[in-house]
């Protein structure tokens, strides 16, 4: 239950070993592209509207691909 | 019939072979940046990573087709996740170059310009918040820690009726099979809402002993578990902004907090470029 599990731990050298390099998890990297960051007003620039419609895509392609969660529920309401 | 067919296409080459017209997309922002360590990096879009000065600072850029990156075909092309993918992915490339050239100020994602002397006129506009910045940043790198509630070890809930032989017909209506699910189905949530709430005083704590480490600390909302693929709930996105001789304490230190807090499970990322330090606290 407690096993320490601290996947992905920073390996210093990693991104320098080219082919292996870990593929950085998008939706961490979509909160400090998308969240993080300077904002100036550049003549075009996202807005928080923007933002959130990139979440909620998201969301709904996952949700789109994942399709077998659904079942339990229609189980448990079975009559 | 065919030689209409053949006008269209016609007109659909004419109209491609418009010039394109090119604004500016900026990376990051550093105080200085020798020309030779961009050599051979590619910007979003596939064009060369240069650099524009202004005010002492220097703009990491690169020029992109407006037909793709201009505002309203931006915003289409946001919604394609394959699209946001690659251009997030490029972005961060340049940006975690840069950086371990020197300390560089982030900037959000999508910031464009239409030529390279707004850019320049920008970087005088922001110079004491960018210089302010760039200092904060200097010799810091980031880290994320993910809690996950750590809820385990919850007896499964069988559907109505899976302990009870089906009624005969006109039985005496007892507490029926649907009642004693609903009543282990409450149970069963009340335990998992504690399990929650003892993982949430977890994070806390855990937060509160990274940002005491950290030169700066920064929740962001929990991601959905559909977003992460993770069933367990997540109960801290944070983002700490760590001195880098001090990078080895804050992982350790990681380790230590996943032990004591039984109730989350913690998640470690980067080290980053200091993205969520870039920003400076919102002056009113």
């Amino acid at each position: 239950m407690s096993v320490p599990d601290v996947r992905r731990a920073p390996r210093t050298s990693a991104t320098s070993s080219g082919a292996g390099q870990t593929q950085i998890a998008l939706v961490d990297l979509l909160d400090r592209v998308l969240a993080g960051g300077v904002v100036v007003t550049g003549e075009i620039a996202l807005s928080i509207a923007d933002v959130d419609l990139v979440y909620v895509s998201l969301r709904a392609l996952i949700t789109s691909v994942r399709t077998g969660d659904v079942r339990l529920i229609e189980q448990g309401q079975k009559s | 019939m065919s030689r209409s067919a053949r006008g269209i296409a016609t007109e659909r080459t004419i109209e491609d072979a418009v010039p394109e017209k090119l604004g500016v997309w900026i990376y990051a922002v550093t105080g200085s940046l020798p020309g030779e360590q961009l050599g051979g990096v590619t910007g979003v879009g596939g064009g060369p990573v240069r650099t524009v000065e202004g005010a002492g600072l220097v703009a990491v850029v690169s020029s992109v087709d407006l037909t793709t990156f201009g505002e309203e075909p931006l915003r289409r092309n946001l919604e394609d996740l394959a699209w946001l993918e690659t251009t997030a992915r490029a972005h961060h490339e340049v940006i975690n170059t840069v950086s371990r050239v020197g300390p560089i100020v982030a900037m959000r994602l999508a910031t464009v310009y239409r030529d390279d002397s707004r850019v320049a006129a920008m970087l005088s506009e922001r110079r004491e918040e960018l210089t302010a910045a760039l200092r904060r940043i200097a010799g810091r790198t980031e880290f994320g820690v993910k809690a996950y509630a750590e809820v385990t070890g919850l007896p499964r809930v069988p559907g109505p009726g899976a302990d009870a032989p089906a009624q005969p017909a006109g039985a005496v209506p007892g507490p029926g099979p649907g009642t004693a699910y609903l009543r282990r189905r409450r149970a069963q949530l009340a335990t998992r809402d504690q399990m929650l709430q003892t993982a949430a005083t977890d994070a806390d704590a855990v937060h509160a002993a990274l940002g005491g480490l950290a030169e700066a600390a920064r929740r962001y909302v929990p991601q959905h578990p559909q977003l992460t693929g993770e069933s367990a709930a997540m109960v801290l996105n944070g983002a700490y902004l760590v001195d880098a001789d001090r990078a080895d304490e804050f992982v350790a230190t990681v380790r230590a907090l996943d032990d004591q807090h039984s109730a989350v499970r913690l998640e470690l990322t980067g080290p980053w470029p200091p993205y969520s330090f870039a920003a400076v606290a919102e002056t009113s």
